[in-house]
């Protein structure tokens, strides 16, 4: 292997890494919060890909104002979800909110294949992101600094939320305990629409990078780059904001390094991370930077 | 009293033996006399109803939420469809790489086939059971459903055993409605007799409250990794069953919607109940050909009606969002329908009109 493809690979890992832990932190957020697997999260990112492509495509606005109306209207989105499907299931079985989710993950998609057709789009590449640079021997484009270093910076921004403003404070109460944060005057109902608009935005952003990067969009792509992510969260140790970037990263890491290292075992680069899964569950169910479990009944 | 006991056994196995007849000479007629899509129909109907029984053991009856029913079918439809293939077809099927010694050259009949295939899905189900029973709720649907799409995975590049994406062609079409409905007959028998019988009620206590079972001294790991083996056993001829219905598979069948399916029939006859698994699969079955209309182009009054692929799915989507939100148990909830119930119904109308009467 050269340098340059070494090099190649090495960026491939850390703008999917980026990705997997934009994605991952909705999930962890979520079920920090509700303790559901928020199954249409993937999905949440697939319509997303489709608004900024219809946002250029259809409405013909300048990318920047697309991209912008995406998360905002993704955000949204995510929003309207919990009302519906999640919180009249709040006091129910735990299965009866995970199947909730996984039909809202199902109409989603097809939903998506009804609307959005089967036949998969081009996603618009605007010029700003294919800025060639030239570092040493290798040649990458823009977009490959743009994905890491705006993870990077969104993590601070979401740190900022939730540890030092008020409606972060509410949040973290809520995951700690809903009827006692209740009592202490936290509006729990705002603060898990919140958590839902903000995993809803990141997963937004995370769908536009992801449209920029791998060009091509249908409306399948959300399940399987979701539930990798849930498993990027499990990895991190879920309910962890931190332990969710830091899943994201080694999973996506861990993906391109498989492929690259071991081309043998290409076929089975999708049953990685669930083997990963299955192992983390048996051997360290907390996570790598979970703390211990509580179980909250 | 020993008398009138015997009396009444004897009844019910006349009755049972009188209605399989009956229900045998039915399927004896349709099979004669309906066309070949209808037929094809009623065959996948007890398919599913053999399918939902097993996800509902798994998810209704032991409450341990398994989303890996699909992996199981894979398993099983493989499985019987090596078995089945002649040799010249598998031959001329794997034109890549040649299928390994011993399955190359053999050629079962349908009965052990289905039987070795139930056999290799419940020891799967043993091996994903036994280490994922330690996990709980979603954490065990997903861990379920990653084990399943490891299975599809491994089929789609063990090319020498399966032949890789490409998939089977060419599999003996042996499943009739024989076939079909004698596998959903035994499947309710199984069910009825094995929630009826101690081992029911451990799942059923594990279900409701698995910490106050185990007191009770229920063996957890025993009890819940029965109830996926049988699940999977059930899974595994189901799906050699339709393997060897459609005649071709292919591990891409075998993905995440086949579990939804199945798991909308399982919830919306409620988890927990046996006839509500089998009137649901039976309709949704149905539904699922009936509703192709709305894929299809056609004329309506003279407007020109573009059909909507995935229209279908969409519809199911919103009936199982519908069912979950405001009608949570299903359609039966975990209670049954059977001839007591007939009598309780008859014996309440003749109360209610006797008490008008007075």
């Amino acid at each position: 292997m050269t340098l340059e493809i070494f090099m190649q690979n090495i960026a491939n890992g850390i703008t999917l890494g980026s990705l997997y832990a934009l994605l991952a932190i909705g999930y962890t957020m979520v079920y920090g919060i509700l303790r559901l697997i928020n199954f249409a999260h993937g999905e949440i990112f697939m319509v997303s890909t489709y608004f900024a492509f219809y946002g250029i495509a259809i409405f013909a606005l300048p990318w920047q104002v697309s991209f912008v109306l995406t998360i905002i209207l993704t955000a949204v989105m995510g929003v309207i979800i919990e009302r519906a499907a999640y919180r009249p299931l709040r006091n129910a079985p735990r299965i009866s909110a995970l199947i909730s989710a996984i039909g809202v993950s199902f109409l989603m998609s097809n939903l998506g294949l009804v609307i959005f057709g089967g036949r998969p789009k081009t996603f618009f590449r605007p010029q700003f992101f294919q800025i060639p640079i030239q570092l040493g021997s290798v040649r990458v484009v823009a977009l490959f600094f743009i994905i890491p270093v705006l993870t990077v910076v969104l993590l601070a921004i979401l740190n900022y939320i939730v540890y030092k403003t008020k409606i972060g404070l509410a949040m973290r109460a809520a995951q700690w305990d809903f009827d006692v944060a209740r009592l202490m005057g936290v509006e729990v109902d705002r603060a898990i629409s919140v958590t839902f608009a903000i995993g809803s935005a990141l997963a937004a952003i995370g769908g536009i990078m992801w449209g920029l990067r791998f060009v091509e969009i249908n409306p399948n792509m959300g399940l399987f780059p979701g539930l990798k992510c849930f498993i990027a969260a499990v990895f991190g140790g879920i309910g962890n904001i931190a332990g969710a970037v830091l899943g994201g990263f080694l999973l996506g890491f861990g993906e391109i390094m498989l492929v690259a290292f071991l081309p043998g075992l290409a076929g089975y680069r999708d049953a990685f991370a669930f083997i990963l899964l299955i192992l983390m569950l048996l051997f360290r169910p907390t996570g790598l930077l979970g703390e211990k479990q509580r179980v909250r009944t | 009293m020993t008398g009138n006991q015997s009396n009444n056994f004897m009844r019910k196995a006349v009755l049972a033996v009188a209605g399989l007849v009956l229900f045998y000479l039915c399927l004896y007629w349709i099979n004669t006399q309906w066309d070949a899509y209808k037929v094809r129909i009623l065959n996948l109907c007890a398919i599913y109803i053999g399918i939902t029984l097993g996800l509902n053991l798994c998810n209704g009856f032991a409450g341990q939420f398994s989303l890996g029913i699909a992996g199981f079918m894979a398993v099983g439809a493989y499985t019987t469809a090596l078995l089945t293939m002649s040799p010249q077809i598998k031959r001329a099927v794997y034109f890549i790489e040649p299928l390994i010694s011993p399955l190359n050259s053999i050629q079962w009949g349908f009965l052990p086939s289905l039987i070795v295939a139930g056999l290799v899905s419940g020891l799967v189900g043993f091996a994903v059971g036994a280490p994922a029973i330690r996990f709980r709720d979603d954490y065990l649907g997903i861990s379920t459903l990653g084990f399943a799409e490891i299975i599809r995975v491994v089929f789609t590049n063990t090319t020498h055993i399966t032949n890789g994406a490409l998939g089977l062609k060419g599999i003996p079409p042996h499943t009739n409605l024989y076939w079909s409905w004698t596998f959903a007959l035994l499947c309710v028998f199984v069910m009825v007799r094995l929630t009826n019988s101690s081992y029911g009620r451990a799942l059923k206590a594990i279900r409701d409250d698995e910490v106050a079972a185990e007191a009770m001294g229920v063996n957890l790991f025993y009890h819940k990794c029965l109830a996926f083996v049988v699940s999977a056993t059930m899974a595994g001829i189901g799906g050699g069953l339709l393997g060897n219905l459609i005649t071709t598979i292919d591990p891409n069948m075998f993905r995440f919607p086949l579990t939804f399916t199945v798991l909308m029939m399982a919830v919306l006859g409620g988890l927990g109940s046996i006839t509500g698994s089998v009137i649901s699969a039976t309709v949704i079955t149905i539904a699922m050909e009936a509703l192709r209309v709305l894929e299809e182009p056609r004329v309506v009054l003279g407007i020109f009606l573009p059909g909507i692929p995935g229209m279908r799915m969409v519809v199911f989507s919103i009936a199982l969002m519908l069912v979950i939100l405001f009608y949570p148990k299903g359609f039966m909830g975990d209670r049954e329908l059977g001839l007591d119930s007939f009598r309780n119904l008859a014996a309440r109308f003749r109360r209610t009109f006797s008490h008008k009467q007075v």
